[in-house]
């Protein structure tokens, strides 16, 4: 017994307290807090909303949230579960027609229900990517440019510097009758409205990508251009092998930046150009005027989120992943 | 009668086209529609009931036609989509197919073989409002307002915002939509001016020698825009009355169905181009339609609260079943608790509702005359060519002698196309009494004390 209790308090006195230093502070940082400051924003959160009184009735809490969400997924089982008898029926009618009419091909047509918030999401979900990929494309390469030329970087910067700050509500409308009135196909392969968010998104994205790509090229270590200089590096090969490789840190902070950017602009765009998508489904919730209207704008708001932060942590993952620079946090 | 000639000339080619023969009673089969993939446009107002019924339902599906339903944000948006092509159909304002053909607005052939529904519309003003107009307002033995309530009692409130100096707001849906008209009639009725439009002027603000300044709010919006504070009240379709009363901002005081008993409200429009490419699509889709409005009806409401659930989906009108269940079953709140039979109101069969009468179109032009929409005079051949022209009830009987013949529907649901001649016979339940006869615009015009008369142009 004695000794037990002089083992523990020995055990105490020389294991704990070196514990203590490190892990527990690091637990505490790294989930206790983060856990306690949800806690208190839950609480706080369903503590106003009680208190808020809309004309659609009280400011929806956590519990209608969740509710919500819920709602939004037995609504898209229901609709799936439609989707099925829809391509059933359509199967057997046109069984019917050609049993009829010979001469019929038979084809199958999209399903024409309703998309639900899920199908919403993954839409957004492309769009963004589409359209932050195409910005991307140009992007990088003029950043590039710009950064090796100083003469170029001085007639460009002014027209960089004017269009990035330009909200995604301006380009919107041009963009729009631009769209419409450019591509005229019949038969459209992809639909105006995808292209219409897809532009705007790429309009919108495109300047933080130029502007970090370009100063990450025009601060390459000078040693490096000179051992390209010593090489005879070919301007391709200077490219590929020396500027590439040096400025890969800060192209990957711009994109990072620009996708952050990007999906802020296609919820606004989404929102005003009526084009499908998460921003659709918050307006037309808000025109609805329903009792659970709140509750399920509130639910996107914090898949919209949610995503964004996804959508982050992705990009930081792949920046640690190609960079040798590890101190980007 | 030689505005039938035009009439004529327009849908020969149309029903040579379909192997429709409209003369003799025969029906030749219906072939199969040429376009299958169709987009229909709305906007979230329960008249648009029709459309989601027929896809709810499957009636469009019978017919060998996809439909995809979109609501639109507003009624030009809606009116530019069928114009390009991005949509094949819409629920429409009936203002809005012959205001297009005619060209005041965007200038476009836009035709209509299917009227959705009679009355729907109600006018509200805002809790301020009502209790200025309501010492005006003589009362029943029980306490409760003498109905109809008619603008008299709203004009000593107009009267004393106009010597405050204060411009007198109120919000209504298009420039072309019922609900202008309505709202101007209800207000003129009263003796408040709602103001004239002039377009040769480049006027088409429609606020000219005003008392009261109207002005455009998409339905949906109102009620926001009534509670916060921009317009004292508006006119609109349901459920957006209904629902000023349940958020508790504002106090319907009338309905439509008051102003003029059984007025013809919104239309199922489609491009003269798109009818005369697809002729089996177009009366397929008034089949469909026909079949709907029927369900919507029948056994005397029956089907109505299966129809307020439907509706209530949030990619239709979306708003609760018990705001939108208020007028779709029946009755209809005005203030608060009062809340009374109105079964009529919204009517989407029964009286032939859903037959395109010239004498409906022609009503429209006559209020589009009165308010300066259409600045000069015009004679009345005029107005029955232009009906003509929009309202196709060609289209109408052929869909409905097929289902006739597909026994979908029997012969005394319609109007007796042998005897009829487009028009309604002189209607008489106005609320102030006035008689209108879709045969003579010009004397109807000029029975009006507020409103141009034949030869004014401002």
């Amino acid at each position: 017994m004695n000794t037990t209790a002089a083992q523990l308090s020995n055990f105490f006195k020389v294991r704990i307290p070196q514990l203590d230093s490190r892990v527990v502070v690091t637990v505490l940082r790294q989930l206790a807090l983060p856990l306690l400051g949800m806690l208190a924003f839950l609480f706080l959160w369903s503590a106003t909303a009680q208190n808020i009184d809309t004309s659609l009735g009280k400011f929806p809490g956590p519990s209608a949230v969740i509710e919500q969400f819920d709602a939004l997924y037995s609504e898209h089982q229901r609709s799936r579960e439609k989707e099925r008898a829809f391509y059933q029926r359509q199967q057997e009618r046109n069984a019917e027609r050609v049993a009829a009419d010979p001469a019929y091909q038979p084809k199958i047509r999209a399903y024409t229900g309703k998309e639900t918030f899920i199908d919403q999401i993954s839409t957004s979900l492309v769009t963004v990517m589409c359209g932050f990929l195409l910005a991307v494309v140009i992007a990088v390469p003029l950043g590039i440019a710009i950064g090796l030329s100083k003469s170029l970087n001085s007639a460009i910067n002014p027209i960089v510097q004017i269009f990035k700050p330009v909200s995604p509500l301006a380009w919107l409308p041009l963009v729009t009758m631009v769209v419409s009135a450019l591509y005229t196909s019949p038969e459209p392969l992809i639909a105006k409205s995808f292209l219409n968010s897809l532009i705007t998104v790429t309009l919108c994205c495109l300047w933080p990508m130029v502007i970090n790509t370009a100063v990450g090229v025009a601060g390459i270590d000078q040693d490096l251009v000179n051992v390209s200089k010593v090489l005879r590096l070919s301007a391709l090969r200077h490219v590929r092998r020396i500027v590439l490789p040096a400025s890969v840190p800060m192209i990957f902070t711009g994109m990072r930046l620009s996708l952050g950017v990007a999906w802020m602009v296609l919820i606004a765009a989404e929102m005003l150009a009526q084009n499908p998508g998460l921003g659709k489904f918050v307006w037309d919730e808000f025109q609805n005027g329903s009792s659970d209207s709140l509750a399920r704008i509130m639910a996107a708001v914090l898949v919209i989120g949610f995503i964004g932060f996804l959508l982050d942590r992705g990009m930081l993952m792949l920046q640690r992943l190609v960079s040798w620079d590890k101190a980007v946090s | 009668m030689n505005w039938k000639m035009p009439f004529k000339k327009i849908f020969a080619p149309l029903v040579a086209a379909a192997g429709i023969s409209c003369a003799s009673a025969q029906v030749v089969a219906l072939g199969y529609p040429e376009k299958e993939e169709l987009t229909f446009g709305f906007i979230k107002l329960t008249d648009m009931a029709p459309i989601a019924i027929a896809y709810e339902k499957g009636y469009f599906e019978e017919e060998g036609l996809y439909v995809t339903i979109e609501a639109q944000a507003n009624w030009k948006v809606l009116l530019d989509g069928v114009i390009d092509g991005r949509l094949d159909g819409a629920h429409m304002l009936a203002g809005q197919p012959i205001a297009a053909t005619m060209g005041f607005g965007t200038k476009a052939e836009i035709i209509t073989p299917f009227s959705m529904d009679l009355n729907g519309n109600g006018i509200t003003v805002s809790n301020a409002i009502w209790e200025q107009m309501k010492p005006n307002i003589p009362k029943q033995p029980d306490g409760k307002p003498v109905h109809p309530i008619k603008a008299d009692a709203l004009k000593p409130v107009v009267e004393k915002y106009k010597a405050d100096g204060k411009p007198f707001n109120m919000g209504m849906v298009f420039p072309v939509s019922t609900h202008n008209y309505e709202l101007r009639y209800w207000l003129a009725a009263g003796g408040i001016h709602p103001g004239f439009y002039a377009p040769h002027k480049g006027d088409i603000s429609g606020q000219i020698d005003a008392d009261a300044l109207l002005s455009v709010t998409p339905p949906p919006q109102m009620p926001a825009t009534l509670e916060a504070g921009t317009i004292y009240g508006y006119c609109v379709g349901e459920p957006w009355n209904q629902q000023a009363v349940f958020k508790d901002i504002g106090v319907p005081v009338v309905t439509d169905y008051e102003i003029w008993k059984d007025n013809p409200e919104k239309v199922f429009g489609i491009t003269k181009e798109f009818a005369e490419k697809y002729p089996n699509t177009t009366v397929r889709i008034t089949r469909a339609l026909i079949r709907a409005a029927m369900w919507l009806d029948a056994n005397n409401n029956a089907n109505r609260p299966e129809a307020v659930k439907i509706l209530s989906q949030s990619n239709y009108v979306g708003a609760d079943y018990e705001v939108i269940a208020n007028s779709m079953t029946g009755t209809f709140e005005y203030e608060k608790g009062d809340k009374r039979e109105v079964p009529d109101f919204n009517v989407f069969f029964r009286y032939n509702a859903t037959y395109p009468y010239y004498s409906d179109a022609i009503w429209y032009l006559t209020q589009m005359r009165r308010w300066g929409q259409i600045s000069d005079d015009k004679s009345d051949d005029w107005y029955k060519e232009l009906a003509a022209k929009v309202y196709r009830p060609d289209i109408y009987q052929a869909a409905a002698r097929s289902l006739v013949a597909d026994k979908l529907a029997s012969a005394d649901q319609f109007p007796d196309f042998a005897s009829e001649d487009g028009f309604r016979d002189p209607q008489t339940h106005f609320i102030d009494g006035i008689v209108y006869d879709g045969h003579k615009p010009n004397e109807y015009i000029d029975k009006f004390t507020i409103g141009l008369k034949s030869g004014q142009k401002l």
